[in-house]
């Protein structure tokens, strides 16, 4: 008779390895439960940032096959011959603001020397990318508006805004 | 008999109150001063017993212990400079350059916490060069080498959060450029970014999550390592001397064996 308890119990769990596993695993449980409302407090629900589309004016503002940074949107309004476009001034490599230089007819980062030509290609590194463009379109009003969080292709037709 | 200023010190030792509070007692025997080190709290993660040329400068350079008196330098300026400095993006820059030009000592407290948290980073990889070149990451303290990568880890995270804390231009541009190599890890890059700037740019989110990192967090953490640092020394022998590594000492021996073999 002990011996067939015996086998009864070999793969089977008694009461005291019954209520470790239960407890262990709830522990476990809890543990995952603890790190997910961590993850998700850690992630902010709203955030108080700059909308991403942007006013740029009245397009008449920016002459002819100029280039104009705004400093506080990082973003360049372009008026070219094929139209008006925008890009982005965020530099592809680690986020620095660029800035155009009118005197070389290019766009350059000032932390570590990316160059881009005026429609965003890369000219040289270490920028990985060139800078995207941005969707732009006029609104009932006749102002410039760009939308940071939408890249468009670059040269694109539809990409450019004609008055 | 005027009693000389050791009896009194002897005397106070001697007391109630004293000897509640430092179990070991008077007494300059091997066993008191071992007890002394071993009873108390903070000195029983050291050796109860260390030999003297490991206390001499040439054996350390006394870098690890440096290092340590930078990081009380920082604990003891960091603390004063945050009673008068609020982690908002309004006030911070303000902050910053009030407590340069218009809180008494506030500028000398700032270029101390600045000048030390510098002589940290410096410190951290002498010794660590010191203990490389020395061999002292061998077995049996290759985990201790492991928590010192770890401690200098945290010595270059807290010089990073602390970085941003006064707002300017240079500290939002440093931070924008390395929250963003952040971004170039696989998979989960622009997450732990997004997750350690509580945003998608350096914002009041970022300023406020790098200051509670720079103030609680790695703090406590660095502290904790510290520890098991100290304690770990202890644990794997003390002090590294390489006359009496244990390989060494077999070699020596094996030397004399042969000497005296030849000599018969």
């Amino acid at each position: 008779m002990p011996d067939e308890t015996k086998t009864a119990n070999a793969d089977s769990v008694n009461r005291r390895q019954f209520f470790a596993k239960l407890g262990l695993g709830s522990l476990g449980i809890a543990a995952a439960g603890t790190a997910a409302f961590a993850y998700q407090f850690l992630e902010p629900n709203v955030l108080y940032e700059p909308s991403p589309v942007v006013n740029a004016g009245k397009p008449d503002r920016y002459p002819l096959d100029s280039v104009t940074l705004d400093v506080n949107s990082a973003i360049y309004i372009i008026h070219s011959q094929e139209g008006y476009f925008s890009l982005s001034a965020v530099c592809t490599h680690l986020g620095c603001l660029t800035a155009w230089k009118p005197e070389l007819n290019m766009i350059a980062c000032p932390c570590h020397g990316s160059k881009f030509e005026r429609e965003g290609k890369k000219i040289e590194g270490p920028a990985p990318k060139p800078l995207p463009w941005k969707r732009v379109w006029l609104n009932d009003d006749g102002d410039l508006l760009v939308d940071r969080s939408t890249d468009v292709p670059p040269l694109q037709r539809d990409s450019f805004v004609r008055v | 008999m005027a009693k000389t200023i050791d009896q009194y010190f002897d005397d106070l030792r001697e007391t109630r109150v004293w000897r509640s509070i430092f179990r070991s007692g008077t007494g300059s025997s091997t066993l008191k001063r071992a007890l002394a080190i071993q009873q108390n709290v903070f000195l029983h993660l050291f050796s109860t017993k260390v030999r003297t040329r490991m206390l001499s400068f040439s054996a350390t350079w006394y870098l690890g212990t440096l290092t340590l008196g930078t990081f009380f330098i920082l604990i003891a300026t960091g603390i004063p400079l945050m009673l008068y400095y609020h982690p908002s993006a309004p006030q911070a820059y303000a902050d910053t350059k009030d407590l340069q030009f218009v809180v008494s000592s506030g500028m000398f407290l700032r270029n101390l916490h600045r000048w030390s948290a510098h002589c940290m980073v410096f410190l951290v990889f002498a010794h660590m060069f010191k203990v490389f070149y020395r061999g002292a990451y061998r077995t049996p303290r290759e985990f201790n080498w492991v928590i010192g990568v770890i401690l200098l880890l945290m010595t270059l995270l807290l010089s990073y959060t602390g970085y941003l804390l006064p707002w300017d231009q240079l500290a939002y541009w440093a931070i924008t450029v390395g929250s963003n190599i952040a971004s170039a890890v696989p998979l989960m890059g622009n997450k732990i970014h997004f997750l350690l700037l509580g945003g998608n740019a350096v914002n009041a989110n970022a300023l406020l999550r790098f200051y509670v990192l720079h103030c609680m967090i790695l703090p406590l953490a660095a502290m904790f390592f510290v520890a098991i640092h100290f304690w770990r020394i202890r644990k794997d022998g003390g002090l590294y001397s390489h006359s009496s590594e244990p390989a060494i000492l077999r070699a020596k021996a094996l030397t004399a064996e042969t000497t005296a073999e030849e000599a018969q």
